[in-house]
């Protein structure tokens, strides 16, 4: 970026339109739930607001005249005249997702999407008869000055509340001694329903270096509800000297009130320019500068009425849940935050080695200020790892255009819900995640579920129904992609897989085994799928994807009831809490969120299923049993174990398995480092981490190694080798 | 002054040469990074016999290749005295076991000979030209060859 300041401004425009696009959509999501509430169309109308006041700020003038006809569409929702019927709020979502392409497109400085005019007269035909006013022009008068304070503007019914009435007139002393008049205004409304008038002078001189500092506005302020007069001369306590106030209860100035009406500035008048201007006036300027709501009235000048109404909806919401203060930082800055923590961890380690090889009692000094040190660098680690995670939503939001351009494509309805917004995640990992769950949304889409008449046939909605879930669970996170759509055609599949040569005829397979060929590379192609999913892409390439991550995917489906794919990722991608264990001399570190327990293997409990194949039995289950060595290769696969301790381990879907190990060494955090990808992907071995004596350990994916031993099929494997 | 170098550069050549069993082979200097003991590297599951494993090189794990047996002899047993050259080319970085590194020689360009084209000897690919130096046959390594090909062709 250059350092031109006015690109930084329009960057940080950017960042904020992506924002309010957020919220308009989360609201259109309200709505489309049926709550029609004036706060929710509100956030609507005010996201699409502020964008069109942005942009005219900066001259981008598609933007602008594209968010305007949206916004007077809003306009009519708001003001109760039309009704979002659900046709209505589906045109909506396609207005906010080009508008969405609008903002990108203007960012990035490409040419505007297709389509607007077709969309923008749809929804104008919503309007009936009256359709649009022509287009007002923008410019930045500020022609009505009814600023708002951070409160609704009293109602006419409390009138009759008793009140007071205010008028402050700043003297030089104020400005001069760094005061500020809009935050006195605002302290004020705080007490109560407060109406503010600005009085202007009619002669205002024109704005000259020689008056800059000259207060040449004052206020009327006339403030209703349980208000003492010390409540208002507290507010101004640090100013009473460098100001002019009078303070009256309400009712004994009748005639003082109507002399001020007078004097409030209408419209147009020869004061804005002055108002606008920053030497003159400099409370009003601050005002725009301090007061974010105020930058649209200047953009929104022609419409007075209108736009205090939004403003004072603005200050509602943002009363309400005041924003939590947030700092924006270069990722560049975490992460190196994040490689120096992963250093420390590593190094901490090192030293707690040596300090045990120097023989130091666990009693020492020493020895309890090492512990302390550790728990020290695991919160200083948990707490930048917190920096890196990041809310769903985003992403969620963007599976949910997703949808609604392919249901539109394929002529399906489609209702996506989504749970677990708030999961927070790794950053790399939702970013690197954007592409597989496109893909298998439109999956979902396209193949998952029927069309409207074979779905009312199946006597289910004809809107299919697809729930996109994120959820913790054992240390990862769960993302979950389930459709009540027909469930895998198991036969079908199966067919395909024989004729593609990827299965022998008559192997048999069961379900899950058939569900699992969707993921071989190569079963999909591009004549096998429509044009939505099919771009020669298959699922081998989400589940590849997936796995680079760290994580796994597995697919179970119900005939008839729905498909439902399973996506579990580490939580981040720095760090792991595992156990380091031994087997035939190496030293690997399981991940502690794989294992159930341990135990001591013990011969009697090993049964054989087959020639190879042995079973271990726990308390009344038997699982498949693993020599870890023999799995990896380290060991020759006729070595029997007959004792050692075994690690149960949960796959994704469940079942479990038993790996042995030749000893535990210790349970320790470890730090993730890539194994490069040198030599492909090691089926198993998710990556490396080093330990305290500076030997680098592989990291296990048990779930992986085993289900490397149990598929037959597993071409990763003869791939690898 | 520059010119000279330049000159220079392209007249001469500077090769850092080490010792595998009885036979002398080198490598381009520009392309080592660091020259380290011997530690021991943990073995990577499922690679191909050539790679040793993967050492711990300050905090980054570096593939570790036994240049013995990616030589079609017997694998170097990891002794002592036994040196890790790390060498860099287009990106990727790998740890060359070898028995010992002996000199650094400055020849002309024009004294490095093509290898005789010996045909099926798959070992043969990784020589790029020899070089008779005191009357003893040096082969000069082509590291792209040697080093694994990166991610792309595998992954």
């Amino acid at each position: 970026m250059s350092n031109d300041p006015m690109a930084e401004i329009r960057a940080s425009f950017f960042v904020e339109c992506e924002e309010l696009l957020e919220s308009l959509q989360d609201a259109l999501n309200v709505m489309d739930e049926g709550a029609h509430d004036a706060e929710t169309i509100n956030v609507v109308f005010r996201a699409v607001h502020s964008i069109k006041g942005g942009a005219g700020a900066f001259g981008l003038d598609e933007l602008v005249s594209f968010s305007h006809r949206f916004e007077t569409v809003m306009e009519e929702v708001r003001s109760g005249r039309l009704d979002p019927t659900p046709e209505a709020i589906k045109l909506f979502f396609l207005t906010a997702d080009l508008l969405q392409d609008i903002v990108r497109a203007t960012r990035d400085g490409d040419a505007a999407p297709p389509g607007t005019e077709a969309v923008l007269a749809a929804l104008e035909t919503l309007l009936g008869e009256d359709g649009l006013q022509p287009e007002e022009a923008i410019d930045f008068a500020p022609m009505a000055l009814s600023f708002d304070f951070g409160v609704t503007t009293a109602p006419d019914d409390a009138e009759r509340e008793p009140g007071w009435s205010i008028t402050f007139a700043p003297e030089a002393g104020l400005y001069t001694s760094g005061n500020e008049a809009l935050l006195i205004l605002r302290s004020l409304s705080q007490l109560g329903a407060a109406t503010i008038r600005c009085l202007i002078p009619d002669d205002l001189p024109a704005p000259t270096g020689e008056n800059a500092e000259t207060p040449l506005l004052s206020w009327h302020v006339t403030l209703r509800g349980d208000v003492t007069e010390g409540d208002i001369r507290q507010v101004f306590d640090f100013v009473a000297d460098v100001c002019r106030i009078e303070i009256a209860p309400l009712g004994h100035d009748a005639g003082l009130g109507g002399d001020l009406s007078a004097l409030v500035v209408d419209a147009q008048e020869d004061a804005t320019a002055t108002v606008l201007d920053p030497a003159a006036a400099p409370p009003a300027t601050d005002m725009g500068q301090t007061d974010g709501a105020n930058a649209e009235y200047a953009a929104d000048a022609p419409a007075a009425g209108r736009s205090s109404r939004a403003a004072t909806a603005g200050a509602q919401a943002t009363g309400a849940n005041e924003p939590a203060a947030t700092v924006r930082v270069d990722l560049e800055k975490i992460d190196r935050l994040v490689n120096l923590v992963g250093e420390l961890v590593i190094n901490q380690a090192m030293l707690a080695q040596s300090v045990e090889k120097a023989g130091i009692g666990h009693q020492s000094d020493v020895m309890s200020g090492l512990e302390s040190f550790m728990m020290l660098t695991r919160d200083l680690q948990e707490s930048v790892m917190m920096i890196r995670a990041q809310p769903v939503k985003p992403l969620f939001q963007r599976m949910a255009r997703i949808v609604r351009e392919a249901s539109a494509s394929v002529g399906k309805e489609v209702r996506l819900r989504t749970e677990g917004d708030f999961t927070e995640v790794d950053k790399t990992v939702i970013e690197r995640l954007a592409d597989p769950l496109t893909h298998m949304i439109r999956n979902a889409v396209d193949h998952g579920l029927e069309m409207p008449e074979r779905r009312r046939a199946a006597g289910k909605s004809p809107e299919g129904l697809i729930v996109l879930s994120a959820s913790h669970r054992a240390g990862r996170v769960l993302i979950e992609i389930e459709d009540d759509g027909a469930g895998i055609n198991r036969p079908k599949v199966r067919d395909i897989a024989i004729r593609k040569g990827l299965i022998a005829p008559d192997a048999q397979l069961s379900d899950s085994e058939i569900d699992n060929l969707l993921f071989l590379p190569g079963f999909s192609t591009v004549s096998e799928v429509s044009a939505l999913s099919g771009r020669g892409v298959g699922m081998d390439v989400v589940r590849s994807a997936i796995t680079g991550l760290g994580g796994r995917i597995t697919i179970t489906s119900a005939p008839g009831r729905g498909t439902r794919f399973s996506i579990s990722l580490p939580l981040t991608l720095a760090v792991l809490d595992g156990m380091v264990v031994q087997a035939a001399d190496q030293t690997l570190v399981v991940p502690l969120s794989a294992i159930i327990e341990t135990a001591r293997l013990e011969p009697g409990n090993i049964h054989h299923l087959s020639a190879s194949g042995e079973m271990m039995r726990i308390r009344s289950e038997f699982v498949p049993l693993f020599d870890l060595g023999q799995q990896l290769g380290f060991r020759d696969a006729r070595h029997k174990a007959q004792s050692g301790i075994v690690l149960l381990i949960s796959q994704e879907d469940g079942r479990r398995a038993a790996l042995i190990v030749d000893a535990i060494m210790e349970q320790r955090q470890v730090v993730i480092k890539g194994l490069g990808q040198s030599y492909g992907n090691i089926p198993g071995v998710a990556a490396a981490t080093i330990l305290g004596d500076g030997q680098i350990a592989l990291i296990l994916d048990p779930a992986d190694l085993v289900r490397a031993g149990t598929i037959p099929s597993h071409s990763d494997l003869k791939a690898a080798v | 002054m520059t010119d000279i170098i330049q000159t220079r550069a392209e007249k001469d050549v500077e090769l850092l040469s080490f010792r595998i069993g009885e036979q002398e082979y080198c490598v381009d200097i520009m392309s080592v990074r660091e020259i380290r003991g011997w530690t021991r590297a943990t073995p990577l599951p499922y690679s191909p016999p050539h790679v040793k494993g993967v050492i711990n090189l300050r905090g980054t794990v570096l593939p570790v290749i036994d240049l013995s047996v990616r030589l079609g002899m017997d694998p170097i047993d990891g002794r002592e005295q036994n040196v890790i050259i790390v060498v860099s080319v287009g990106g990727t970085t790998a740890g060359l076991l070898v028995d010992a590194v002996s000199d650094i020689l400055t020849v002309p360009r024009e004294e490095m000979q093509p290898p005789p084209e010996v045909g099926l000897d798959p070992s043969a690919r990784c020589i790029d030209a020899l070089l008779l130096v005191d009357g003893k046959l040096i082969r000069v390594l082509d590291l792209k060859v040697l080093l694994p090909n990166d991610a792309r062709d595998v992954a």
